[in-house]
């Protein structure tokens, strides 16, 4: 154990790290989302990726969906952390669930002509991947699914002239009759 | 309700805040007037049911708040400006978000159409404070004020207690609107905290406690947050269980210091007897305290062959630093109510006097020894002085923070909770002056000292105008030694001894400094002279600034360096030069 002279005690975690997802429901007032990302900078853990949208907008109610990676231990401080956030009303663990469904939708914009333009197109379908605007020289496609899925898609487009992508981040949401 | 100039419930925002103050029982504000707060001070002229003390800087207000709260178990509230007074206030608000302290503060703010606008002392209070409040609130509308207001004192005193912040655009103190009195709609359905523990928990819990070997007791500030209640449990818990106690700084107090069983504090300036009960007991029972770095040195070597029990009401406590065997969330009363009537109908006092004896062993090495001189006086000869002076007495104490603070806890005996008011989890140096201020404001007739270094002393000296204006004769104990002596300390032992800039140059002459305030200034260099010294301190009925110079180069021990764990404490027989040289380049050498 390496140890400056400190007032602290400098010390190193080997615990592996997870990558677990989060749905928050929160209240949706101002300042809400400031609140829990300034938790994850604040207190430095990380955002892999987050969504947030009003999902019932009644009972002004946000979902939030935060993608984290951490040691376990530091993964329960984030939730009990979130979870005594005053306009937190839940936190759920869709990882921990192992009952959950989580899909990202990508917009990728690629561009290319002759046999890249044609391979593009025979792969975007393998992926079933729609097709929302075309030129001439360029595609822009739709895709939905998993990271991983999407992720790979990308890997793909790359060498047939991948231009730009925008992701929406993920959602998530358990399966069965259940609500959170 | 057609005529609504007729509805008493119809006023202005600034009126509203007054109303709200005076509807949660708060007779007692600290602050400071500016441009986006003149119809709040306009309101509080015009009244006067709720006391306004003024003090000479806005970190006062705060620290003055959070003596009053400590001091009381009541919110402290702090009213401060816009802009400089708002960010003035983000200190006082952290150290009362890490000590968990019922602090509500309302701040002004621009006019709602020039916010975002960098208008004259705008700034982002609400983004600004909101990761030092427990919650705040930017009111946009006078008819949402009420509701804020209240919610805003129930947040901040149930569950684990905690600053507030609402900020309040001028031009809403001016609106009209309807006012309506607390009620539970008040408050967000998600902020529901758990006071009660679960009994499967609470039973477990029993059992361990039951079949304890080497138990030790382990309370933190919690229990005196909790009221009065918890404090009268946990010691009935000591007196049926027989076992141990030993608190954190913060919960100094709940267990009497004179109390049979008492260890003394833990941690980094802890005694050794309580660090090694700690490090080799088979039950730990935690309550209210948190596993904070300053008490348990190396983690991986904390406590390694004990079960531990944790009580707190913030689930966020549980295994943050220390991974517990049996968490229960909840109140620290209720909890501590439960656990007793279970263990006294199904369990009995265990047989622990092999473990009483091995802590009388390590009690017998008397790890707050120091020499007392003829020539000069040792920092802890003066607070045990000081102690013995105001024994029996209606005495508050509170303190900067450094040496002085940790002699202070060490030497002087708190008998009953809310009598010790010190920045434990923020280090604030300069909160025991203003501290006193709230404290005196809130028990008027009682003896409030601050025991104060001469450096954290100069941090917020200017409060002593506001002592001598509202005529509150708090005593400020300076152990002056001429250095930032824990800073000085650490340097010693960790830094070659390069004493960088924590000397005092250029101290002021605190007598004169006393008597431009139109405060007593006393000032004792010899031992002889120090008790009758005292003694004229606590007889004089205005505020003194009280100049004790000590022994400069006293070090506090005992002590865990850094790296060590709880059964590597130096203790001060062995810390001559040589061994802490040796004890600390331990430390260095494995880098």
């Amino acid at each position: 154990m390496n140890q400056p002279a400190s007032a602290y005690f400098i010390e190193e975690r080997h615990d592996p790290n997870e990558t677990h997802t989060l749905a928050v429901l929160v209240q949706n007032e101002p300042g809400v989302l400031a609140r829990v990302i300034g938790l994850f900078s604040g207190r430095g853990y990380n955002i892999e990726s987050l969504t947030v949208s009003e999902t019932e907008a009644q009972k002004h109610l946000s979902r939030i969906t935060i993608v984290t990676t951490g040691t376990p231990m530091v993964i329960a401080q984030i939730k009990h952390q979130l979870d005594r956030m005053v306009p937190v009303y839940q936190v759920v663990d869709m990882t921990q669930t192992r009952r959950s469904i989580e899909r990202e939708l990508a917009m990728v914009k690629v561009r290319g002509q002759g046999e890249h333009r044609v391979e593009a197109l025979r792969l975007a379908d393998a992926f079933r991947a729609r097709v929302i605007d075309a030129t001439t020289e360029s595609f822009v496609f739709e895709l939905t699914g998993n990271t991983d899925k999407i992720n790979q898609f990308i890997d793909l487009m790359r060498p047939l002239g991948l231009v730009e992508v925008s992701r929406t981040g993920v959602a998530a949401i358990g399966r069965g009759p259940e609500g959170m | 309700m057609s005529d609504k100039s007729h509805d008493p419930n119809q006023m202005t925002g600034a009126a509203m805040i007054v109303r709200a103050l005076i509807d949660h029982g708060v007779t007692d504000i600290f602050g400071y007037p500016g441009g986006a707060v003149l119809p709040i001070y306009d309101e509080i002229f015009q009244q006067s049911e709720v006391q306004h003390i003024l003090v000479r800087h806005e970190q006062g207000a705060g620290h003055a708040a959070e003596g009053y709260a400590r001091s009381t178990g009541k919110p402290g509230v702090a009213l401060v400006t816009s802009g400089p007074g708002a960010t003035n206030m983000v200190t006082p608000l952290t150290d009362a978000l890490m000590d968990s302290i019922p602090l509500v503060c309302i701040s002004g703010q621009v006019p709602t159409h020039l916010i975002g606008n960098d208008a004259f002392q705008e700034c982002d209070t609400v983004g600004i404070t909101r990761p030092c409040t427990k919650h705040n609130w930017l009111v946009r509308d006078v008819n949402d004020l009420a509701k804020v207001l209240h919610e805003a004192f129930y947040v901040a005193t149930t569950g684990r207690p905690g600053p507030v912040l609402v900020d309040v655009p001028k031009d809403v103190q001016f609106a009209t609107g309807t006012y309506h009195p607390p009620r539970k709609s008040d408050v967000h359905r998600s902020y529901a905290p758990r006071v009660k523990g679960d009994a499967t928990q609470i039973r477990k819990a029993v059992s361990l406690l039951a079949s304890a070997k080497r138990p030790v007791i382990y309370s933190g500030g919690g229990v005196i947050n909790s009221g009065p209640e918890a404090t009268k449990l946990l010691r009935e818990l000591v007196e049926v269980t027989g076992f141990p106690i030993t608190s954190t700084l913060m919960g100094l107090g709940a267990y009497p210091a004179s109390g049979k069983n008492w260890l003394g504090m833990l941690g980094m300036h802890g005694t050794y007897e309580a660090n090694m009960t700690m490090h080799d007991c088979d039950v730990m029972l935690c309550v209210g305290a948190r596993f904070d770095d300053r008490i348990t040195g190396r983690v991986d070597a904390f406590s390694p062959g004990s079960k531990k029990i944790h009580i707190d009401i913030d689930p966020s406590s549980i295994n943050k630093n220390i991974r517990v065997d049996v968490p229960i969330i909840g109140d620290c009363g209720n909890i501590l109510g439960d656990i007793l009537q279970v263990f006294k109908a199904e369990a009995k006092k265990p047989d622990i006097k092999a473990w009483w004896q091995q802590i009388a062993q390590w009690r017998a090495r008397n790890s707050l020894y120091y020499k007392k001189s003829n020539d000069v006086i040792l920092p802890q000869h003066a607070i045990q002085s000081l102690f013995e002076a105001t024994r029996g007495k209606d005495t508050y104490i509170t303190t900067e923070v450094g040496q002085h603070q940790m002699w202070a806890a060490q030497f002087y005996g708190f008998e009953e909770p809310h009598r010790w008011m010190t920045s434990g989890g923020l280090g604030t140096m300069g909160y025991g002056l203003p501290a006193a201020v709230g404290v005196q404001v809130a028990h008027p007739d009682s003896l409030v000292i601050d025991i104060a270094g001469d450096a954290s002393v100069q941090m917020t000296i200017q409060e002593m105008s506001t002592a001598v204006q509202y005529e509150l004769p708090i005593k400020i104990f300076i152990l002056n030694n001429q250095y930032m002596g824990m800073v000085r300390q650490w340097q010693q032992l960790l830094h070659g001894n390069r004493l960088s800039h924590s000397y005092s140059e250029a101290l002021p002459d605190f007598v004169k400094l006393a008597e431009a305030y139109g405060a007593v200034g006393l000032q004792v260099t010899k031992p002889a002279d120090l008790d009758g010294a005292i003694k004229e301190m606590i007889a004089v009925k205005r505020p003194v600034l009280f100049d004790c110079r000590v022994a400069a180069l006293e070090n506090c021990f005992p002590m865990i360096p850094s790296g060590k764990a709880h059964n590597e404490m130096l203790l001060p027989e062995q810390a001559n030069d040589e061994a802490t040289a040796r004890a600390f380049a331990g430390g260095k050498a494995l880098v």
